[in-house]
């Protein structure tokens, strides 16, 4: 029997409809899906009986790639698996493939990536925050978001040359040095960030309609969260204090003192939107930290540890995890000798996060559907690859 | 290559940059000023009686001009039927321009404001500052294919945007510019505004319906939905000034007011005080305005009620969402700030000033254009404040509109309303004078703090620049 591909239909077959009863598609373009993706959603009115998502509107073959080039030209690539976060995508396939052959980034390289993807990961979570504010219906926040991200993509740029797809890093290493007189920009900007949160906290995250309509709304208990596989802010909103950075450490991480904001239900319920929205928030605080003793204490040294010219690892498989902006990236390669990997994985937050939506579904009303979406910070190119 | 016609306006612009600079006076200006002038020369002509005088007048003084003696008698004429059809229609010209205008610049002055708190520039390409922004827009909706979907029902389709405008304008009959500057006062006034301001829901809720759009029927039904909850406590805060003036009639509730702060209704009764921000709530919610912006939830619903529209249909709607803070603003203004009372000046001054017969003197015309002024200045800065909470706030839920409407709003103004009732038999006048005192005092220190407040928030933030060179 020929399966039935087309999800609306699915979703009408699954579901006994009456005369009320509507099916809407929340997308493929709608201005806060996030990206290409479709909620196909069964409502009467403002309350939704389901929403069912359906993906795979940006899927460009990422892994598939991965086996057709060489290992040091996939690495373009990986910036387009997250394009808010390429930072983490570069550091998460070099792990990998250094894994596989056996070689350690130089102590220098391991601070540059940490400070690198701290400073990623403030400006990931700027749009993260600021596109839901704008989903809330707030229109300031993201701007002003937006505003803070250019200084991070001015010192980004500064370091690598790119603003958005940074391939930035190298199998082995980082491609450049810090330039000079750019740690100082850095620290300059931090003390701005450290006290710009509070002035972002006054402007929206504490704004009575804005907990109003994020508290108590789209709850992922404990327990949920760890069956669902989320990972990262939207399962440290649920109140597990997990982070790959400190319980699996890897690169300079374990040289570093900071915390793991979780959900605390201080409005509502733990692992409702706002503990989740509010992980973000502190998040780039705790990066803010992290840069400044990275700062601090980076070492001197290469920035490139010793490699062939032609990368033939042995036949094998490795496993590089490392902690993006939006939990957990994992890049499984596995090797059969050759220049190319034979097999190429990637598994990312926003398609762990996807599964769990029509869960909380039942029951709810449009804009909280919205708010949960935003909430769980999915980006359509990471869940779709 | 480029095609240019006689009339590209950046080659114009480009050749004689100072056109630009004087065509953004002129529409930003000249015009608005024009209207307010043509209405206060005609607006105050609206009775049969003055009608007929002014024509016998006007004839007999052209008669002279040519040296004949002509005599026009239009009370007894058999043509004065069409003479007051053709005056009617010419204060119609002028109140629809008003609202267009008004509508095309308070969208620049949002774009403009809302670039200022976010960080970025806004349009300032198009003309000096970039007021002629929402000309060019306008031309460019009006040249746009009007677009209507083949399963759209096409008669409702074609005839909501008018129902909305219908609701639009029929308000700007009673509201009053200035002392004499009303299309005419009725003593239903404030129940007449009320109603053909709901004028405009139908329009959402037809548009609505008849998109076929399942986005446009979401729209629809929240604007019918809240629309109509918010009707009854902006109605019935509409009704303390009432109570206070013993009128209907929206000159009588200004008359009944001063040009003082502590003259007006919303500082005289704390229970008024209470009103105010109910009449304001509900009527931001029923111009769908954030945060009650429900009915075209850009996140939510895509575009609302107006998804499927294009061209000059979309823009009736654009121009009826902007131009309705004019009378939404107005009307606070009118019932509760004290409309346009000049400081100082009572209701005698006008009288003596006008002097016997027409036309009036020199120091009445001075005073109703400053009675104008402030009128303007007043509904200019509540529009201000629609603006600046429309980009500060998030947008409420559905379920959470209506427990705001029905558990709060409506209780409080009820409230309100009794508690006028009580004040106005049980407190002497001279008791609301000290009451006025003391509620001016009040306000002027929680904006002292909010200034104070501001500046401090603002200090807080390191490295923070403001930067003014981009206007």
């Amino acid at each position: 029997m020929a399966i039935d591909m087309n999800i609306e239909r699915q979703v009408l077959r699954r579901t006994e409809t009456s005369a009320e009863e509507i099916v809407v598609n929340f997308g493929p373009q709608h201005p806060s899906t996030h990206g290409v993706i479709n909620f196909v959603t069964q409502t009467t009115g403002e309350i939704i009986r389901r929403s069912v998502p359906d993906v795979g509107y940006l899927h460009r073959g990422l892994e598939k790639i991965g086996e057709l080039v060489p290992y040091p030209g996939y690495m373009p690539f990986t910036d387009r698996i997250d394009y808010l976060a390429a930072m983490f995508a570069n550091e998460g396939y070099a792990l990998a493939v250094e894994r596989l052959l056996s070689v350690e980034a130089p102590p220098r390289a391991r601070y540059i990536r940490a400070i690198a993807g701290e400073l990623c990961r403030i400006s990931n979570h700027f749009i993260s925050i600021g596109t839901m504010a704008t989903d809330i219906g707030a229109a300031t926040p993201l701007t002003h978001a937006l505003r803070e991200r250019e200084s991070v993509n001015d010192l980004l740029e500064e370091l690598c040359g790119a603003r958005l797809t940074f391939n930035c890093h190298r199998i082995g290493g980082v491609a450049y040095d810090l330039p000079a007189g750019w740690g100082d920009k850095v620290l300059r900007f931090l003390d701005h960030l450290d006290s710009y949160v509070q002035e972002f906290d006054r402007l929206i995250s504490f704004n009575k309609i804005y907990v109003k309509r994020l508290a108590n709304v789209g709850v992922i208990t404990r327990a949920q969260a760890i069956d669902y596989g989320l990972v990262g802010p939207n399962l440290r909103g649920s109140g597990v204090k997990w982070d790959v950075r400190r319980d699996l450490p890897y690169g300079a991480y374990p040289d570093f003192e900071f915390d793991i904001p979780v959900g605390t239900g201080r409005f509502g319920t733990v692992g409702d939107c706002w503990d989740r929205y509010y992980v973000r928030v502190q998040e780039m605080l705790e990066s803010s930290k992290i840069i400044r003793q990275a700062l601090a204490k980076l070492p001197e040294g290469e920035i490139m540890a010793k490699v062939p010219r032609k990368l033939k690892p042995e036949a094998g498989e490795a496993v590089g995890r490392v902690e993006s902006a939006r939990g957990e990236m994992l890049y499984y390669v596995v090797s059969d000798g050759s220049e190319k990997a034979h097999r190429l994985r990637v598994r990312t937050g926003s398609f762990m996060a996807m599964a769990i939506i029509e869960e909380l579904s039942h029951g709810i009303m449009v804009a909280d559907l919205i708010a949960i979406i935003a909430s769980l910070d999915v980006v359509a190119p990471e869940i779709d690859r | 290559m480029r095609i240019t016609l006689g009339l590209d306006s950046t080659s114009l612009t480009r050749r004689y940059p100072k056109l630009a600079i004087l065509a953004t006076l002129f529409m930003a200006f000249a015009l608005p000023a024009g209207l307010y002038l043509a209405a206060l020369a005609i607006f105050p002509l609206n009775t049969p009686e003055r009608i007929d005088a002014t024509v016998d007048a006007l004839a007999a003084w052209c008669g002279r001009l040519v040296g004949a003696d002509w005599q026009v008698h239009l009370a007894g004429s058999p043509y004065r039927y069409l003479v007051y059809t053709l005056f009617l229609l010419l204060v119609a010209f002028i109140a629809v321009n008003y609202a267009a205008v008004f509508g095309g610049a308070s969208t620049w002055v949002e774009r403009r404001v809302a670039g200022r708190m976010q960080s970025r520039i806004g349009p300032n390409r198009t003309g000096a500052a970039g007021f002629l922004a929402w000309v060019a827009d306008a031309v460019k909706m009006v040249l746009k294919e009007d677009t209507i979907p083949a399963s759209a029902d096409q008669l409702l389709f074609r005839a909501a945007p008018y129902f909305s405008m219908v609701g639009l304008l029929l308000p700007f009959v009673v509201l009053p510019f200035g002392e004499s500057t009303v299309v005419t006062d009725m003593n239903v006034g404030v129940f007449y505004a009320a109603a053909t301001s709901a004028f405009v829901v139908v329009g959402i809720l037809v548009s609505g319906w008849a998109s076929n759009s399942k986005w446009a029927l979401f729209g629809g039904i929240r604007g019918a939905a809240q629309v109509l909850s918010y009707e009854i406590p902006a109605g019935i805060a509409m009704m303390v000034p009432v109570l206070m003036a013993g009128t209907l009639s929206m000159q009588g509730i200004v008359r009944a007011q001063g040009g003082w702060p502590w003259e007006w209704f919303v500082f005289r009764n704390p229970a008024a005080f209470v009103a105010f921000f109910i009449a304001v709530t509900s009527s931001l919610a029923e111009g769908n305005r954030t945060p009650f912006d429900l009915p075209e939830a850009e996140s939510e619903l895509v575009a609302g009620y107006h998804a499927e529209y294009s061209g000059f249909r979309l823009a009736i709607f654009l121009m009826v969402e902007w131009a309705n803070m004019w009378i939404m603003a107005g009307l606070a203004v009118t019932l509760f700030l004290g409309g346009w009372q000049v400081p100082q000046f009572v209701a005698e001054d006008y009288a003596r000033l006008f002097g016997t017969g027409l036309p009036p003197s020199l120091g009445w015309f001075l005073l109703q254009v400053a009675s104008m002024l402030i009128f303007i200045i007043k509904t200019w800065a509540l529009v201000f404040v629609f603006i600046w909470l429309r980009w500060t706030l998030p947008r409420v839920r559905v379920d959470q509109l209506m427990s705001v409407c029905w558990k709060y709003l409506v209780p409080g103004a009820f409230l309100c309303f009794i508690v006028t009732l009580l004040w106005q038999m049980l407190v002497p006048p001279v008791g609301m004078d000290y009451t006025g005192y003391a509620l001016t005092l009040f306000a002027l220190l929680v904006l002292g703090k909010f200034l104070v407040d501001t500046r401090r928030n603002i200090a807080k933030v390191k490295g923070h620049r403001v930067d003014l060179s981009n206007w």
